[in-house]
């Protein structure tokens, strides 16, 4: 590996690392505080790209407007599924994932239906990029992602930590019952955990769009890579994602340039079972939450 | 939990599987061409959806079935093709090689519960998936696009199995077997004992019950039939491909099992020939067969707020609301008599 292929290959792991933290943070977020497996995360993040095929690429929008609205409208519908599928399953363990198996199926097929399966082009609000010395590229489509990665992160951090929302949201992630006896309402905190985590995910998919010609069915491989960084850095732990989808990103970005994509899905997967079966509570431990 | 089987079927319970079965005999000469099609992979999906509903008997629900299925189409596609085994002997090894693999599986599955066997399973089942796609692997598996060219079950008895019609007979004789053990083995003592590790897995250990290998047991079963299927399948379309066997098929596997429920042996057949009829006749009359994934969400989503008890749920609710109907019938009469 030459030391150009090398750095360029870095700079792809990071923006690898980005994305996927971006998504793994929401969906822990949402495991964290309402004990729901979302299967539908990787259709939100499908949303969010659609979203800006819709706006972007066939109205002319501009590109960040268009990435607003996506978080907006991802998160909105973080909020429909909340309201319409979480809370009247909260007392069925299962009844949440299941549930949102059958919003994703829905989701795959409006967007089926709107666009048609193939591939959607869209072209790069930008052509600017950094080239650094050693003639690595890093084009600003993908410095956007890790910047929005780095930004709405650190800001969810100030979030949780700082202001009321964020010590309800912990509270109900740590310990529902004790929360309620404190008049912290279960709802209103679910709905927020739900916006904010489809939110991001819907960002992810928006920033992405032009990087990844969206399909109805990139959520698939989105979720398999949820599933990982959640399971190897401890469901429940914000922080173990981010490291984990660091890792992840790195791993996953190496054994793809250096043998095949197919080989770096595998060595995620059995990544993942070997931390199943050594230590199931992940890396990063499940005591703290969220 | 289970009522008692009264031991002798009853008159009425010969007299209705006596109609069904003539039904069933009657069924594809009243069809079309392209509904004998959907009637065999109809045959297929009720073994797959039931040898599915041995495992969850357990308690555990797996997201591998559908790989596991095309384990077995995949091994008997190849040793039929590659190894020359005459097919219905190669779909024995099949449904063996897929039994095989879950007993292989076991060992670092069932070291896991709930949550994490549904997510452990998923990934079990991904790795083998993404084997069949691999590039390096392809010589063997044939890469995204899968084996072709997979000999079809040969004539026998001078009956020609490329028909639908007759392939329909075949499977519903080897479904009907398999359903019939799967049927006894829920009934006999393992079965029992599957149930005891589900409702009380401590207390099943504490009386000496090994539940590592009764889990175990369940999944190997339930694969060895998931493998038939596969293989009932792959001589039948005479293709295989890694897609086919996709967490889009465990979806519906998923949602044909809990629409129509698993508490009962019936209700995951319930389950995929109701969504199946939706799907085949209503969605196709109407020329809107894309919309499938819509309706299959939709409908789970309806069921698990609805009725999270599945469709078996509404045979009992039948019987009950049938017998109050009856019994108030009868007390009005035996009201109305001393005003006569």
């Amino acid at each position: 590996m030459t030391a150009e292929l090398f750095l360029q290959t870095v700079v792809n792991a990071t923006y690898a690392a980005s994305y996927m933290a971006l998504i793994a943070v929401g969906f822990v977020l949402i495991f964290g505080v309402m004990g729901v497996i979302n299967f539908a995360h990787g259709e939100l993040y499908m949303a969010g790209a659609y979203t800006v095929v819709a706006l972007y690429a066939d109205m002319g929008f501009p590109f960040f407007l268009a990435v607003v609205v996506g978080l907006i409208f991802v998160g909105c519908l973080g909020l429909v599924m909340e309201v319409g599928l979480f809370r009247p399953l909260r007392d069925n363990p299962l009844g949440g994932l299941i549930a949102s198996i059958g919003f994703l199926l829905i989701l795959q097929t409006v967007a089926m239906m709107g666009f048609g399966v193939r591939m959607e082009n869209v072209p790069p609000s930008t052509q600017d990029k950094i080239v650094f010395l050693d003639g690595a590229v890093l084009t600003y489509q993908r410095l956007y992602v890790i910047l929005a990665a780095v930004g709405l992160l650190s800001a969810l951090w100030i979030f949780l930590r700082k202001s009321k929302f964020g010590w309800s949201l912990r509270a109900c992630a740590q310990d529902r019952e004790a929360a309620v006896l404190q008049g912290i309402s279960i709802n209103q905190t679910a709905r927020i955990a739900m916006f904010i985590g489809a939110g991001l995910a819907g960002v992810a998919g928006a920033l992405t769009a032009p990087l990844v010609s969206p399909t109805p069915f990139m959520g698939h491989s989105v979720i398999v890579t949820a599933f990982i960084i959640i399971i190897v850095g401890g469901i429940g732990s914000l922080e173990g994602a981010v490291l984990v989808a660091i890792l992840y990103g790195f791993v996953h970005t190496f054994v793809t340039t250096m043998y095949d994509g197919t080989l770096a899905n595998i060595v995620g997967l059995l990544l993942m079972l070997a931390v199943l079966i050594v230590k199931p509570t992940g890396l990063f431990g499940a005591k703290e939450r969220a | 939990m289970h009522k008692p089987e009264t031991k002798t079927a009853g008159f009425g319970w010969l007299i209705g599987f006596a109609l069904l079965a003539i039904l069933l005999i009657v069924l594809p000469h009243l069809l079309s061409f392209s509904q004998q099609e959907i009637l065999v992979m109809l045959v297929i999906d009720v073994l797959l959806v039931c040898s599915y509903r041995l495992l969850t008997l357990t308690g555990e629900w797996s997201l591998a079935h559908a790989v596991i299925m095309g384990v077995g189409a995949y091994a008997s596609a190849l040793a039929a093709k590659e190894l020359a085994v005459p097919v219905p002997l190669a779909m024995l090894v099949g449904a063996s090689v897929s039994a095989f693999l879950a007993f292989l599986l076991s060992f670092p599955l069932f070291r896991m519960k709930g949550f994490y066997f549904l997510i452990g399973s998923f990934a079990a089942g991904e790795v083998i998936r993404l084997m069949w796609k691999w590039s390096d692997l392809t010589f063997l598996f044939g890469g995204p696009k899968g084996i072709k060219r997979i000999p079809s079950m040969p004539d026998l008895f001078g009956i020609d199995f490329f028909e639908p019609v007759n392939y329909y007979y075949l499977c519903l004789i080897v479904v009907a077997v398999s359903l019939l053990i799967l049927y006894r083995v829920e009934r006999s003592r393992i079965g029992l004992t599957f149930h005891a590790i589900h409702w009380q897995d401590k207390l099943a250990e504490s009386v000496g019950v090994n539940t590592f290998r009764y889990r175990m047991l369940a999944f190997v079963i339930s694969a060895f039939f998931a493998g038939l299927a596969g293989a009932l399948y792959a001589h039948y379309v005479g293709a295989v491909a890694p897609n086919r066997f996709d967490v889009e098929e465990m979806v519906y596997i998923l949602i044909w099992a809990i629409v129509g429920g698993t508490a009962t042996f019936y209700g995951p057949i319930i389950g995929v020939v109701t969504l199946t009829i939706i799907n085949e006749v209503i969605l196709r009359a109407l020329g809107v067969d894309e919309m499938r994934p819509m309706l299959y969400g939709a409908l789970l989503i309806v069921s698990i707020l609805f009725l999270p008890d599945g469709l078996e749920s509404l045979v009992p609710k039948t019987k009950a609301w049938l017998a109050s109907r009856k019994e108030r019938r009868e007390n009005m009469r035996t009201e109305e008599v001393p005003a006569e």
